[in-house]
């Protein structure tokens, strides 16, 4: 036979992946593991940190059963080796009932577990951090939810918070140990609100109302980037945000609210949703000799200053 | 196995009984239609069409307010690519149709000429896709090192932002829709009808304008560039699409023109396979490679036209003001997205199934083994084809529309792995104690598996919505379709290349070389895009042209490698053009020892491909039997074949066929 029996190969194949599957994913869980990204800031964050681990443990030894047998069959039943043989055909080489069903098994069996720890883990954090559209179906235990709305336009993240007087600002603040309920909109084209610490993903689209919850945990600093490709300037926007400790989150919120109550009297009055005119399209919907304070094309909106 | 075929070819032949054809005037060859002529018509189309444009819309107001007149360059376009398909005489027929004139099909030429100028033989037409999809590859290829270049530094530039935005565009849209024809048109158009027994496809005029119209996409989506670009990626979403300038009509006229261009030519290979295969030729025999362009045939027929209306509708858009997509005018942007990627995901499909084919069909020739699981292989391409219209929602997972269906769609996700892993499964089991040959096709098609696994399993955690809430939009995305597409996709092209150029050509590429080429273009490949699952991971959005510092160690080595990937394609090219063309070493009829039914033909292989059409005796994969049988009857002279195929010598194989002569003994065209 060429180079041993059928059940001689298989053993040594199973006993080398066993062993390679078992110290990679060992090696992975104690030492990677707890770094994966997002971090672990918030709930969100965390979740996805062990969603990844979670997968990253499947995805090696289904990996390596692949390519341990791929490296030993191309060294060992290569045809320039020593004492190569013509392979077998027929029937047997054509086929192996067994082995077409004990594969398509496997790997029903790995999807639907898959599929099933992904529905689990999306539905029990509330959507996991993504966007839920206006009516979330999967929404948060905690009765106190923090709103806030997260603005994009070209090319630039504001926030406006209703809890205080719809005040907007361009630095992103939460408290520590809430529950925050992101609701991102846009005013021009589609842009993708992504706070990478915290774990949240929404897209803004114009004229939706995009609901993403998280709950906060420690004190810490974020990074929000657009990541749908939204125009020239797409690859600079984006800013930073803090999460600070309740008092101090208070404190901040009420004092910006009276600083900018001048400001915050000048903007539209909060809604979930804007229609654009010419404060919030870029100007870019109207060309220079069509009044954007018309009727017909602000569908009724009216200037600042009215 | 004494099976007369003769009645079947003359039930195709019994229009000659017309009276002889009028004779058309002749023309001298410089006027009749080449390529040359195309360009022609295509500078004169659009300079007609964007004359017409700005008689029609240069008053309308939005025009005169925005310095731009989209009517003017769509018509542009539009007429300019009707002015470049009847340059290549792609009308000639049909309007000799309607004047009354019977015209006659050309001669088979035998002249290098016939590579420039319309035909009809599956053949040519193959190896003038070869061409274009390579131009298509190169061009796309030069844009991707530009991109490397700008990542080079996270804050210094080398681009502005608009230029790096439309030049990041341009890569995408040129690379896809090089992707989506790179194996149906080269690979496929060549060999399906040999490897079914045809003496032609199905639609041998449809087939010659789906390859001009394709060249025509290529002219369209470069104009883009001097249009402006388009600032919106190869995905085009609006409402973005609709402020752009005018490279995005390029985009959208680019993009309906090639869609005709998968929708004619999907047809057509549906319709030759499912109507021409030889007799005995059961579903059961034909090739995998086959299956895999049948499914694909089949997803490029029923998924393309919803790209084709999709682009329609952001013409409108941009031209007659409609808003189909405008939120605020009563139409939507996810519709945009739906239509989109209902076209777009079975496309991801389009650019994977024909490279299973591909490894399928090589790995028992390098083996010397039958293919394990022929029936698995063929189910798991039908079924990864149905799935896949059923998966597209998974693009939208962060995007706020129908949150309840995520589970449905992240199921059909991970449900169409199953079939995808069959490929694993056949190759696998092809392995188990066989008698591997490292040629260069078996490297590349082994590469195929290696970057496909990866790309595969990185899509498993795609699918998973928690996950994707990390990943989506990031470069994570951007590594794993890379692994799929180049790394699965573009290494089966090469593996198909380097295995049936020397029949396509009738020359031998070189062997050193050829190693050299896939061993810098397997490792820089891996350099380049594996760092970027990492700096997806660590957080870069993908088409940014700034990121954060500590990601610029894992962006250079990727940029670099990129490099010395982009260089290893000139050892391609060097190689091309030193085989064919400088040093050219004839190839025998069976430098493989194939039993390809394409195999059996001599060198180069006659006009209409077999004299008689061939009677299939047996599927193509009967190594490593004692008993071997002939794969099919060629003719009364082939049938000492017998037995002569299991040693196989390719003497012995090349001598036993038809020569050239005998082939041209019946020249006429069997779609007179």
């Amino acid at each position: 036979m060429n180079g041993g029996g059928e059940t001689h190969h298989f053993r040594r194949l199973v006993a080398i992946w066993l062993v390679l599957a078992v110290v990679l994913d060992v090696v992975y869980y104690f030492v990677v593991g707890p770094h994966v990204p997002p971090g672990t800031l918030t709930s969100t964050a965390s979740g996805a940190q062990f969603d990844f681990n979670v997968l990253f443990l499947i995805a090696f030894p289904v990996v390596l059963a692949v390519w341990v047998y791929w490296a030993y069959a191309l060294i060992v039943w290569r045809g320039s080796r020593a004492g190569a043989v013509e392979p077998e055909g027929g029937a047997k080489a054509r086929g192996h009932l067994g082995i077409q069903i004990g594969w398509i098994t496997t790997t029903t069996v790995i999807v639907i577990g898959v599929f099933i720890f992904g529905t689990v883990e999306l539905v029990v954090p509330a959507g996991a951090g993504g966007g839920e559209g206006p009516d979330p179906i999967w929404t948060p235990t905690s009765h106190n939810v923090l709103p806030i709305q997260v603005i994009g336009q070209q090319w630039q993240f504001t926030y406006r918070y209703p809890t205080f007087g719809g005040f907007e600002t361009r630095q992103l603040m939460l408290p520590a140990d809430t529950t925050v309920a992101f609701h991102v909109t846009s005013l021009d084209v589609i842009h993708s609100f992504w706070a990478y610490q915290l774990g949240v993903k929404a897209d803004a689209n114009p004229s939706e109302d995009n609901v993403a919850y998280t709950t906060t945990k420690q004190p810490g600093a974020f990074t929000v980037r657009c990541s749908e490709l939204c125009g020239l300037w797409h690859g600079a926007m984006y800013n930073f945000g803090r999460i600070e400790p309740k008092a101090q989150f208070f404190v901040w919120a009420q004092s910006t609210e009276r600083q900018n109550a001048a400001n915050t009297k000048d903007l539209p009055p909060f809604a979930y949703t804007y229609v654009p005119d010419a404060n919030g399209a870029n100007g870019a919907y109207y060309p220079d000799n069509v009044d954007p304070y018309s009727k017909v094309e602000t569908y009724g909106a009216t200037s600042p200053g009215k | 196995m004494a099976i007369d075929t003769r009645a079947s070819i003359s039930a195709e032949h019994s229009g000659d009984a017309r009276p002889p054809a009028r004779s058309p005037r002749r023309r001298p060859g410089w006027l009749g239609p080449h390529a040359g002529r195309a360009l022609v018509g295509a500078i004169g189309g659009y300079a007609f069409g964007h004359w017409i444009g700005n008689v029609i819309a240069s008053g309308y107001p939005h025009v005169q307010g925005s310095g731009q007149n989209d009517v003017a360059i769509v018509l542009g376009l539009s007429i300019g690519v009707a002015g470049w398909l009847a340059g290549a005489g792609m009308l000639d027929y049909p309007l000799a149709k309607i004047a009354g004139r019977e015209p006659l099909p050309p001669a088979p030429s035998k002249s290098w000429t016939r590579y420039f100028g319309p035909a009809l033989d599956h053949k040519v037409i193959g190896l003038q896709y070869t061409v274009v999809v390579l131009l298509f590859l190169f061009t796309g290829g030069l844009l991707a090192m530009a991109i490397r270049t700008e990542l080079l530094n996270p804050t210094s530039h080398v681009f502005g932002p608009g230029t790096y935005i439309a030049v990041v565009g341009e890569h995408g849209t040129i690379m896809m829709m090089m992707a989506s024809s790179i194996v149906i048109g080269p690979l496929g158009n060549w060999l399906v009808p040999l490897m079914i027994g045809s003496r032609r496809m199905a639609f041998p005029r449809v087939e010659a304008f789906s390859l001009w119209i394709f060249a025509a996409g290529y002219l369209v989506i470069l104009t883009a560039l001097p249009l402006g670009g388009f600032p919106t990626g190869w995905t085009g979403y609006a409402p973005l699409q609709t402020q752009a300038t005018g490279g995005m009509d390029a985009y959208l006229v680019g993009f309906a023109v090639i869609g005709i261009g998968m929708i004619c030519a999907g047809f057509n290979l549906l319709a030759t396979i499912i109507n021409y295969r030889a007799p005995g030729m059961s579903w059961g025999r034909v090739p995998i490679f086959v299956w895999s362009i049948l499914a694909t045939a089949a997803l490029l027929t029923l998924a393309t036209p919803t790209l084709v209306a999709a682009g329609l509708f952001g013409v409108f858009d941009r031209t007659a003001e409609t808003a189909f997509f405008v939120n605020e005018h009563g139409g939507s942007s996810y519709l945009w997205q739906n239509l989109f990627w209902f076209f777009g995901h079975p496309e991801v499909y389009i650019m994977a199934l024909p490279g299973f084919g591909i490894v399928a069909e090589i790995f028992p020739v390098f083996t010397r083994k039958p293919l394990f699981g022929y029936r698995i292989a063929a189910a798991g391409m039908v079924g990864v084809a149905l799935l896949s219209f059923f998966v597209w929602q998974h693009h939208l997972f962060q995007s706020g529309i129908n949150p309840d269906m995520r589970p449905l769609f992240m199921l059909t996700t991970e449900l169409i792995s199953i079939p995808t892993g069959f490929i694993f499964l056949n190759t696998m089991g092809t392995l188990w104690k066989a008698k591997i040959r490292y040629e260069v096709p078996m490297l590349f098609a082994l590469a195929m598996g290696f970057n496909f696994l990866i790309g595969g399993i990185s899509g498993v955690f795609l699918s998973d919505v928690p996950v994707d809430v990390t990943v989506h939009g990031s470069f994570f995305v951007l590594a794993h379709f890379h692994y799929t597409i180049m790394g699965g996709l573009v290494f089966a092209f090469f593996a198909g290349l380097y295995y049936w150029l020397p029949k396509m050509t009738g020359k031998m590429m070189d062997r050193r070389l050829g190693k050299w080429h896939f061993w810098t273009m397997f490792i820089f490949f891996n350099l380049t895009f594996f760092p970027l699952f990492f700096v997806g991971l660590l957080g870069q959005p993908r088409r940014v042209f700034e990121y954060a510092q500590n990601l610029q160690t894992l962006n250079d080595l990727s940029s670099v490698s990129a490099f010395f990937l982009g260089a290893s394609f000139l050892i391609f090219v060097f190689n091309f053009v030193r085989s064919m063309f400088l040093d050219p070493k004839p190839a025998p009829a069976n430098p493989w020892h194939s039993l390809g039914l394409e195999w059996q033909t001599p060198v180069p292989i006659p006009p209409y491909n077999f004299p008689r059409i061939p009677v299939v005796l047996a599927d193509p994969y009967h190594y490593g039997t004692t008993d071997s049988q002939v794969v099919a009857d060629l003719g009364p002279q082939t049938l000492s074949l017998a037995g002569a195929v299991a040693s196989s010598t390719p003497s012995a194989v090349a001598s036993h066929t038809v020569t050239g002569e005998e082939g041209s003994a019946d020249p006429r065209p069997p779609f007179a």
